[in-house]
């Protein structure tokens, strides 16, 4: 169904990773294999996650997120986010997201913008 | 809702433990919770303390083998209680187990974060386990705070 699929976009060496409407475990387990392909393929120094269709998520979205940084963050990159809703927000500040991963309004900033 | 909305109701479901019932097994709480008149922002934080439970169930208790997820609901006026069991192995230490960022998973896509989220978004959250034997979430939240009643 549509609501599941991620859909992916390179602009350069960014990666950026539309979210679907929920972000379980179970749709975790599919990001978590296509984003691996492609970054074995690509050169990509920081993943953009795209959270503006996003209404549902738990912990598992966390836990994707930080393997994500520690990925980028081990080869010099970063990860960026954009779009979130205050719901969403919410779970990425208890989840601690924000002392890693830098919040943006709009995918121009959230993809050319300098981490702090 | 009508006549007797004083008297508590109850549900009860079992589904099998796969990860595509997650969305499952939180929307039917969030259906049922429904007659309580909760807030959006109440729904929500139900339906991820529920994800997080049967999440828990399907990769720790169930080792992402087969086996039975029993998930039971009811509310007593504007108390929700939610109690989510598997039958897997069970935890050996839940004080640990509870510490945030834990986590006895190999793939580090895990956050370790289920059990603080759940104690997050709900008011009382109590485990009881014994290995071998399985887990039991009982969850506690008292709905419509933010109501006029």
């Amino acid at each position: 169904m549509d609501k599941e699929l991620f859909t992916y976009e390179a602009e350069g060496t960014v990666l950026i990773i539309h979210l679907p409407a929920e972000l379980d475990h179970h749709n975790c387990l599919t990001l978590k294999y296509e984003t691996d392909l492609l970054l074995e393929e690509n050169y990509i120094n920081r993943i953009v996650f795209d959270f503006s269709r996003t209404e549902f998520m738990d912990s598992s979205g966390i836990g994707v997120l930080l393997s994500r940084y520690k990925q980028m963050a081990g080869s010099g990159g970063t990860v960026t986010v954009y779009g979130a809703g205050q719901r969403i927000s919410r779970i990425l500040k208890i989840g601690g997201i924000y002392r890693l991963v830098n919040q943006y309004e709009t995918r121009e900033e959230a993809v050319y913008g300098r981490q702090e | 809702m009508e006549g007797r909305n004083n008297e508590g109701t109850w549900m009860r479901l079992e589904i099998e433990s796969l990860s595509s019932n997650e969305e499952f097994a939180r929307v039917t709480i969030a259906v049922f919770m429904s007659r309580m008149n909760p807030t959006l922002e109440e729904v929500n934080d139900v339906k991820t303390a529920v994800s997080e439970a049967v999440t828990n169930c399907v990769i720790h208790g169930y080792g992402n083998e087969k086996g039975t997820v029993y998930i039971e609901a009811e509310t007593e006026s504007d108390q929700l209680t939610v109690k989510i069991r598997d039958e897997g192995k069970g935890i050996e230490d839940i004080k640990r187990a509870m510490e945030p960022m834990y986590t006895t998973d190999m793939s580090g896509e895990r956050s370790g974060m289920g059990f603080s989220f759940m104690e997050a978004f709900m008011d009382e959250v109590l485990v009881e386990s014994e290995p071998g034997k399985g887990t039991t979430v009982t969850m506690r939240k008292r709905i419509g705070g933010c109501s006029y009643g």
